[in-house]
């Protein structure tokens, strides 16, 4: 049963192979297109983000979607777990180096991800990296300071409506599209200068919504995951 | 060496195949599935490449200086995104497994049921 998958599977793939173009003679032309009209079109100088947030607005709502019922899934299958509410009393961290440089760390990391989301459609980053990094700056938290820290940010009260926020606002973008009489997630507000933050029409706004999203959305799975995998170890 | 790129990308996708059907435990197979899917952001990433090209942003760099395809980076990004989802769905249900019959081993679970 094994060798004849895996000669089927050899078979297979030695035949994509044979097909496939020359690596780096890529043939287009959508590439090639978006490269050219990127810039005159919505003045934004980073072309994979304009894509993913105006060429291709519509399958990104989609995908933002994916992320928020994924975590809808994963917040109820974990929420039947018993929770110890009296293992947050004492894990502070006794390194004072840990908690200076980590705070350090904390504060870098925070403006890392702001810029990458602030400046997605203008240099490499957009709102999907920056949610993650933004999320992953914030996890820092438990790391260095205490489960109590870490509580205070990561809660539902607090995440939630960011979550809800970014999704909708998204689909609100799009609405507004509609309500001005053109098809939904129309770009607006025209293209503004090319290079700065003020370019690209609507899509910063659905840029954010992505982070704001995305950030959420991990915090929320971190969150869940922490309670569920390590507070019952420590 | 021009197929070199398409040659990894398989070499991932295979090793990761190899790991799910050996896999004697839930959160090992969650991870060798990400190793699998791993290998199309590879792939993607390969087919896009033009030779000489840069990175397609524009800032500082003039119009229609030679650059990669960017319709496959943003198809890697929703990749990314979809692995992360999926891994993160696998995980919460191999948590509800184990505090079910209090195993990870993906045979013991037939086994049982069985």
């Amino acid at each position: 049963m094994f060798l004849p998958s895996v000669a089927l599977l050899a078979a297979l793939l030695t035949w994509s192979l044979v097909a496939i173009p020359h690596f780096g003679h890529y043939r287009g032309p959508y590439g090639f297109v978006l490269n050219r009209v990127v810039l005159p079109e919505r003045h934004m100088t980073n072309v994979v983000t304009a894509t993913v947030f105006d060429y291709r607005g519509f399958d990104t709502m989609g995908e933002e979607f994916i992320l928020f019922i994924a975590v809808t899934g994963v917040v109820l299958l974990l929420r039947e777990q018993d929770r110890d509410e009296s293992s947050d009393s004492e894990d502070e961290i006794g390194s004072d180096a840990v908690r200076v440089g980590g705070s350090l760390a904390v504060g870098v990391c925070l403006l890392v991800a702001l810029w990458l989301i602030a400046f997605g459609f203008v240099t490499p980053g957009g709102g999907f990296q920056g949610g993650v990094a933004l999320a992953s700056s914030l996890v820092l938290v438990f790391l260095v300071a205490s489960h109590k820290a870490w509580s205070g940010i990561a809660s539902e009260e607090v995440l939630d409506p960011f979550e809800g926020v970014g999704a909708g606002g998204y689909v609100v973008v799009g609405l507004a599209a509609l309500i001005g009489g053109m098809a939904f997630l129309t770009n607006l507000l025209g293209p503004g200068t090319p290079g700065t933050l003020y370019s690209g029409g609507s899509a910063p706004f659905v840029n954010w919504a992505a982070g704001t999203e995305v950030a959420a959305a991990f915090l929320i799975l971190f969150m869940e995951f922490i309670e569920a995998y390590v507070v019952p170890l420590a | 060496m021009s197929v070199l790129p398409y040659l990894v990308a398989g070499w991932i996708c295979v090793i990761g195949l190899y790991g799910i059907v050996t896999s004697r435990d839930l959160i090992h197979l969650a991870l060798c599935l990400t190793v699998t899917q791993s290998s199309t952001y590879v792939l993607l990433l390969a087919v896009g490449y033009v030779q000489g090209g840069g990175p397609p942003i524009f800032k500082g760099v003039e119009l229609g200086t030679t650059a990669v395809d960017p319709v496959v980076q943003s198809l890697t990004l929703t990749d990314i995104v979809v692995s992360v989802t999926v891994l993160a769905l696998i995980l919460a249900l191999a948590l509800d497994v184990h505090s079910e019959i209090e195993t990870m081993d993906p045979d013991r679970i037939v086994e049982l049921q069985g």
